[in-house]
């Protein structure tokens, strides 16, 4: 299995270990050129979503993987991924907008407001869950599985091969969320 | 819920990496850095250059003003206190800061304590020329260090130094012998757990980013190359004829800075970079304070 990790800014380096861990090869994505060969999946990390949303533009790569995506190519945001894929944006634009649901960026404020907890994950059951100034979900359109909820707060969503977490699970050592994307992957 | 403030603070210097930080003072600027492509900007009244040629004393910035950059961008707003200043560090813990500098650029207000960065909630970015320098401010709480460079030059030769020595020092240490790690210890003047990681990690344990003195795409890419997981661009890009293009096309530079057709294509017509001083050329070097 071939995991395209987009490493334009961010936390990449820690999913591509992550991913390699559990026996699937991984590579990095920093140009156009760089998605012409074959490949399963695609993570996008942890980072700046504002960052990353002007270099995807300025990259050309904004267009071959909304396309890909929305075609159903299994993907992961993490959250700066996760705004990434959101139609809607509180507090920002759209970026690839392929998943029917709103992100709230900076959702729990700033830096003080980062935090580490443990919380159901549908499926998988109790997992460490960081957040760090992340964002959550509201208003997660009809065909959108909430699979995650902190404080009443919707944090993990999965809409068709799109899977997108506000927290960070490449951080903590526990690795049943990347083996639930790779199964995801394999299930395509 | 549980509480574990380093690691949060370190994890948030995860998600700068690969990304460019840059000075800004105003709020206008700030959106100027966040609309190209900046992952963190950092709040201060005077770009170094300015600080360098206004001379005097020179301070932590207006809260005021820090706060109007928080309000025009949403990426994490970083700001200065003087080396030693552990009150200048409450005040910006209490505007709720995303990372606080300590740094060298400003006058020192301690001539031999840092600042014991465990005692915030808050996390701090300090500057360091070597490796022992990095492993002390850690030892004090620093969740991110950065090269000292030289600020306010433009020239990035003391960055590079900086780079280079931190980076085969901690090839030496990896590569020492278990029983010489006490010695290594002793030699950089560290605690012996922080010497045993850079030993085990081949890296700091935190992350590492190149600061002062980078002016072009090119001094960024060149920092990534000899090992920097991400950049400040501080008066390089505000000095400069076109701090907008500058700006993006820094921060492409550094995701792709091991692409040198890319590195062509952006350098080119960027207009005048900031005219700089060489570092050799200063009276004083911002870069000995704080050791």
């Amino acid at each position: 299995m071939r995991i395209g990790v987009l490493a334009l800014q961010g936390a990449f380096a820690e999913h591509a270990a992550r991913f390699s861990s559990l026996g699937a090869e991984t590579f990095e994505i920093r140009k156009a050129a760089d998605l012409d060969g074959r490949f399963d999946g695609l993570v996008i990390p942890g980072g700046e979503s504002t960052t990353m949303t002007k270099l995807l533009h300025d990259l050309g790569l904004f267009e071959i993987l909304r396309e890909k995506i929305s075609g159903g190519f299994p993907v992961m945001g993490t959250c700066a991924g996760l705004i990434v894929l959101a139609r809607r944006v509180e507090g920002g634009g759209p970026c690839l907008a392929t998943m029917d649901i709103t992100a709230v960026r900076n959702a729990y404020g700033r830096q003080l407001g980062s935090f580490e907890t443990v919380a159901p994950f549908a499926g998988v059951g109790e997992v460490p869950m960081t957040f760090i100034r992340a964002p959550c979900v509201r208003d997660p359109g009809e065909g959108v599985e909430v699979l995650a909820v902190v404080n009443g707060r919707v944090v993990a969503v999965r809409e068709g091969n799109q899977l997108a977490l506000a927290f960070h699970p490449e951080l903590d050592s526990d690795t049943r969320i990347h083996e639930f994307f790779l199964a995801m992957v394999a299930g395509n | 819920m549980t509480e574990n403030r380093p690691k949060l603070n370190k994890e948030l210097a995860q998600m700068l990496k690969g990304g460019v930080i840059m000075d800004v003072t105003t709020p206008e600027q700030a959106k100027i850095a966040e609309d190209a492509g900046a992952c963190a900007v950092m709040a201060l009244e005077r770009i170094p250059a300015d600080i360098r040629a206004a001379g005097g004393v020179s301070r932590m910035s207006d809260p005021k003003m820090i706060k109007g950059i928080q309000a025009a961008v949403s990426i994490p707003v970083m700001a200065k206190v003087r080396i030693g200043h552990f009150v200048e560090a409450q005040i910006l813990e209490a505007i709720e800061i995303d990372y606080i500098d300590e740094s060298e650029v400003l006058s020192p207000a301690d001539d031999v304590y840092h600042i014991d960065k465990t005692q915030f909630q808050v996390p701090f970015v300090c500057g360091a020329r070597n490796l022992g320098e990095a492993l002390r401010r850690v030892a004090e709480g620093a969740t991110m260090i950065r090269t000292k460079g030289e600020a306010g030059t433009g020239d990035v030769v003391q960055a590079v130094r900086h780079m280079r020595t931190m980076q085969s020092e901690i090839r030496m240490v990896a590569g020492m012998r278990e029983d010489e790690l006490y010695e290594a210890a002793k030699q950089f003047q560290v605690p012996y757990d922080l010497i045993r990681f850079v030993h085990e990690n081949k890296k700091l344990p935190v992350v590492n980013f190149a600061a002062g003195g980078v002016a072009t795409p090119a001094d960024a890419a060149l920092m990534m190359q000899l090992g920097a997981e991400g950049v400040f661009v501080g008066s390089g890009i505000f000095k400069s004829g076109n701090p907008a293009k500058r700006a993006a096309a820094c921060v492409k530079a550094v995701t792709n800075y091991n692409n040198p057709k890319m590195l062509a294509e952006l350098s080119e017509d960027l207009g005048a970079a900031m005219v700089g001083i060489n570092a050799e050329e200063i009276a004083v070097l911002l870069a000995e304070r704080g050791q």
